[in-house]
């Protein structure tokens, strides 16, 4: 790949102050992150998963420079962001944007969701000011709103309509990356399904660069050209789709494919499952962070240290004895069920053509 | 068909509340009934001089401590006055005492709570240890002790008043503050790139109001009560002036032998209070998004 | 726990230092010379002379400051003019009578509210519930000094049962000091009872849809024993630190009250010394009650931490 990433994390760490004595000096700190560090290509979606409490939001918004970090640095089309001064980083703004999970609380009650899209218009001065209710009308027709819609207020919209006034607002600025943290997970099945796929549409009309954080994999699954895999603040695997979902490498990534629910009742699944519960983020395991729950674990995992190893094709990953680990094939739930019909019938809504309806008459 | 960013602000009322929210105030009876006695208090103040029958001045030594009759509807006081009048009168001293001291308060009291919520570190510190300083004296006390030290007059007891009903509303604007600053549009409002100052005024403020609407209308109930019962003590509204509260310290002297004068003023102070109380809990149920 | 009180106590310096200079600084919110006005009533030279060296108001202001908190550190809130008396001695003497009617009055007001509050929650929504309703919000908006005269007016007046003014001391006449104080501490008390009678209801409304309360009435107990065992108990506790916390709003209250009643208390104190323009007395008064609120606060936090275990850690 001779082209330069367009975002970058380099050594990203983040600590919490949990405890602090009477008079105000850190007793005991959570790592919530611990040294990650990855590159977003320009138009591609990396994906960024793990269980709660990983600390991949946090990485959103460090990404994001929202929060500070405590080491490392994040690099916007080559230039540093993190040592930036206030005013010359809220202008860097514009070029990272972020979707929210929750769409009932990202969006000030009190502004309509004309208002909320046009601010940023009118931050970043991208068109001038006669020219910005034109240009909210564009953005909303872009998400499937109609241009009506702009001067009614966010409770008037159902769910999924106000993650697509958010996604407007957060493209009003002609960003080159935007983060959506957990963008889908508060919303219903259905609606996760056309979210989905607006996103993607957009991404290949606009150019667009996303980090997709989630713990949904399906979904993931279906949007993603790579995926970064988090566990208690460190990274364990890296790797295209293709390769994390049909050659995962680390026990943590086999484990959640495992988990992955399946739609196709009866289907021949291998199970693998992980021992016990989450380690406290603030005393987490010596050496490799996952031996206290790994189903492969063995005496050196409590010592050897957790470091990414990437190859040059691009996987990475954190675990040294991959290689003795059973193959990984039959983790996924198939996509092949016994009946032909409902085969039929997920291809219909998978690729929704003319043919599909005459099959299922 | 065009976008419409600005709808339009055809009604005003929506700038503190949203629509809903007024339904919901109407559906509650005693909410109306507060609103409906409010009005009608504004209004008598506004219109004293047209709704008095007399004037509130005009002594008589002729009618002195007459019972209420066909002439002095609500009979006279010991300097012959008529007793609707300066009630009617004694609306201006309260309703404005009323306002201007909450005024006062907000002016104050509301950049300071922005301040301290917004910016948080030693400025918070400082103006939280401040505000709990002067919360921990007793209202009316530290009221009268203002007073005192300002000199009797209606004019210092409102400004009495309104500084020591001051850091109520910095605690509940900061408060207000801290809750709203976590919430995530604030992020959201960053994340699009705006500057600090314009979070704080576009997003935050405009978000503090209602409560705050609330806050004041109870704290004109309680400032009404402050200063009925500093001209009461002799130390707001000075006489002859009309003032509910002076109206009852001339009151008590005569209680055996004309004991009208009591009453009246009482329950003019006890509806007006009543009103803005039953207003103000019907706005702050209204907000709460739990109540039905 | 002594961690948290040791935080606590720390939090409180910076509060208290402010507080003293709020009150510090009252004096000068005077107009004109301060000795002229300090001197009260009648300010021959030698008086205007004693004050200005007895307040070292030649020196600078801060200078000032730091005499005047040395003496209030010391228990010297200075010399009431009208009296002749140190102002802490003149306050102590004083607070025994507003203390009793304070109680009294704080009694009257659990009384009243908690039942009223557990009327109100059991029965909710019915008429009972919107009458107690009713009767806590005019507790709150009557003007108590006029609930006082309209007392006045019923017993003392028309049915002469009670002494409109003047009180006795419980060591002299123990009925006739009942007669005294029993109306002060009314109004007292029912000015305070609608704010507890409403926080009662929701605190017990809460309990009653809690589900250890719904777990009680599986259990098969009945109706009564649900309220007064289970419910009651968790719904109570905030509201007995409430009343002690109510008890400095009784002081406020009292001002009022002894003005209407005529009662040497510490309420007419301070009206009395506004009057006298004997300042050094109210500015006394004002820290007097500030720092016994404060201390209040901080025994109803403790408290309040002593009987709930989840707020320890």
């Amino acid at each position: 790949m001779m082209a330069e990433p367009v975002l970058e994390a380099r050594g990203l760490e983040k600590r919490f102050v949990v405890k602090k004595t009477l008079l105000g000096r850190p007793l005991l700190d959570v790592r919530a992150v611990d040294g990650v560090s990855l590159s977003l290509m320009p138009g591609e979606t990396l994906a960024v998963v793990g269980e709660s409490g990983c600390g991949k939001s946090t990485v959103g918004r460090l990404l994001a420079r929202l929060i500070e970090p405590t080491a490392g640095k994040v690099l916007l089309d080559g230039q540093d962001i993190t040592s930036l001064g206030h005013e010359a980083m809220r202008r860097q703004r514009r070029h990272i944007q972020l979707v929210f999970q929750d769409p009932y609380a990202s969006l000030n009650p009190r502004m309509t969701v004309g208002q909320a899209i046009a601010e940023p218009l009118m931050l970043h001065e991208v068109v001038p000011a006669a020219h910005r209710a034109a240009r909210v009308a564009e953005l909303l027709d872009l998400v499937g709103l109609r241009p009506e819609h702009a001067s009614r207020y966010p409770h008037e919209f159902s769910g999924g309509q106000r993650q697509r006034v958010v996604i407007a607002r957060a493209l009003a600025p002609q960003p080159k990356v935007i983060i959506c943290d957990e963008a889908v997970s508060a919303l219903d099945v259905s609606i996760q399904a056309q979210i989905l796929n607006l996103l993607k549409d957009l991404q290949a009309k606009l150019g667009l660069s996303f980090i997709f954080i989630s713990h949904n994999l399906s979904a993931v699954k279906h949007i993603s050209d790579r995926v970064a895999v988090m566990y208690l603040g460190k990274l364990v695997e890296l790797g295209t789709t293709r390769e994390i979902f049909s050659e995962p490498r680390h026990p943590y990534t086999r484990a959640l494919l495992a988990a992955i629910p399946a739609a196709v009742p009866n289907s021949e699944r291998k199970a693998e499952g992980l021992k016990g519960d989450l380690p406290s983020p603030l005393e987490p395991p010596e050496g490799c962070r996952l031996h206290t729950r790994c189903p492969y674990a063995r005496e050196a995992c409590k010592t050897v240290p957790m470091v990414l190893d990437m190859e040059p094709s691009g996987h990475g990953n954190a675990c040294a004895f991959w290689r003795e680990l059973p193959p990984a094939e039959g983790l996924l739930p198939q996509a092949v069920s016994r009946d032909p019909k409902l085969d039929r019938l997920f291809a219909a809504f998978d690729e929704f053509t003319p043919r599909a309806m005459e099959d299922m008459a | 068909m065009e976008a419409v960013i600005h709808k339009p602000v055809a009604n005003p009322l929506r700038m503190f509340f949203t629509s809903r929210t007024w339904r919901r105030l109407a559906r509650r009876k005693s909410a109306l009934f507060g609103l409906v006695v409010v009005l009608l208090v504004i209004t008598v103040a506004i219109l004293a001089p047209v709704l008095a029958p007399y004037d509130p001045a005009a002594q008589s030594w002729t009618a002195v401590r007459q019972p209420p009759s066909a002439q002095y509807w609500l009979g006279t006081d010991e300097a012959g006055r008529d007793i609707l009048s300066r009630i009617i009168y004694g609306a201006r001293a309260s309703l404005m005492a009323g306002v201007i001291s909450v005024g006062i308060a907000m002016a104050i009291g509301v950049p300071l709570g922005l301040a301290a919520g917004f910016v948080g570190g030693l400025l918070d510190g400082f103006i939280s240890r401040f505000t709990d300083a002067m919360l921990a004296c007793p209202f009316l006390i530290l009221a009268i002790a203002f007073a005192a030290f300002l000199g009797p007059s209606l004019t210092n007891a409102m400004l009495a008043i309104g500084i020591t009903a001051m850091p109520l509303f910095v605690r509940l604007t900061r408060g207000q503050v801290l809750s709203i600053k976590a919430e995530d549009y604030i992020e959201a409002a960053r994340a699009v790139g705006n500057p600090q100052w314009r979070i704080a005024i576009r997003h935050i403020l405009p978000n503090v109001l209602p409560q705050l609407m609330v806050q004041a209308t109870l704290t004109i109930a309680s400032a009404i009560i402050a200063e009925a019962s500093m001209s009461f003590l002799g130390l707001g509204q000075q006489p002859p002036a009309p003032s509910w509260g002076s109206m009852l310290n001339s009151a008590q002297r005569f209680l055996s032998n004309a004991p009208w004068m009591a009453l009246w003023p009482g329950m003019a102070i006890f509806f007006t209070v009543l009103s803005f109380n039953l207003l103000g809990d019907g706005l702050r149920d209204a907000l709460d998004p739990r109540s039905k | 726990m002594t961690t948290l009180l040791a935080r606590r106590l720390l939090q409180l310096l910076p509060t208290l230092f402010l507080l003293s200079l709020i009150i510090f600084s009252l004096q000068h919110l005077l107009p004109g010379d301060p000795a002229l006005v300090l001197a009260g009533e009648n300010p021959d030279p030698e008086t205007i002379a004693r004050i200005r060296a007895a307040y070292h108001l030649d020196q600078p202001i801060f200078v000032q400051y730091l005499f005047w908190i040395q003496g209030v550190l010391t228990g010297d809130l200075g010399e009431s003019l009208r009296h002749n008396q140190p102002v802490l001695d003149l306050i102590l003497q004083k607070l025994p009578v507003t203390f009793q009617l304070a109680v009294m009055g704080i009694l009257i007001a659990l009384i009243l509210g908690i039942a009223g509050g557990l009327i109100s929650a059991v029965k909710r929504d019915t008429a009972a519930d919107y009458a107690t309703n009713v009767v806590s919000l005019a507790g709150i908006s009557i003007p108590n000094f006029w609930f006082g005269i309209m007392l006045i007016l019923f017993f003392s007046v028309h049915l002469g049962w009670l002494p409109a003014s003047g009180y006795v001391s419980p060591f002299n006449n123990w009925r006739m000091n009942l007669a005294t104080t029993i109306m002060p501490a009314f109004v007292l008390g029912t000015g305070v009872a609608g704010v507890i009678m409403r926080h009662t209801r929701s605190a017990m409304l809460q309990a009653l849809e809690s589900d250890y309360v719904r777990t009680a009435r599986a259990k098969g107990l009945s109706e009564r024993t649900v309220i007064l065992k289970h419910a009651m108990r968790n719904a109570l506790t905030p509201i007995i630190t409430l009343g002690a916390l109510e008890f400095g709003a009784l002081l406020s209250g009292a001002v009022l009250t002894e003005q209407i009643f005529t009662i040497p208390g510490f309420g007419k104190l301070i009206v009395d010394s506004v009057f006298n323009r004997d300042y050094a007395v109210v500015q006394g008064v004002v820290l007097f009650t500030a720092v016994f609120y404060i201390a209040l606060n901080l025994l109803a936090d403790i408290g309040y931490i002593l009987v709930n275990p989840r707020l320890r850690s």
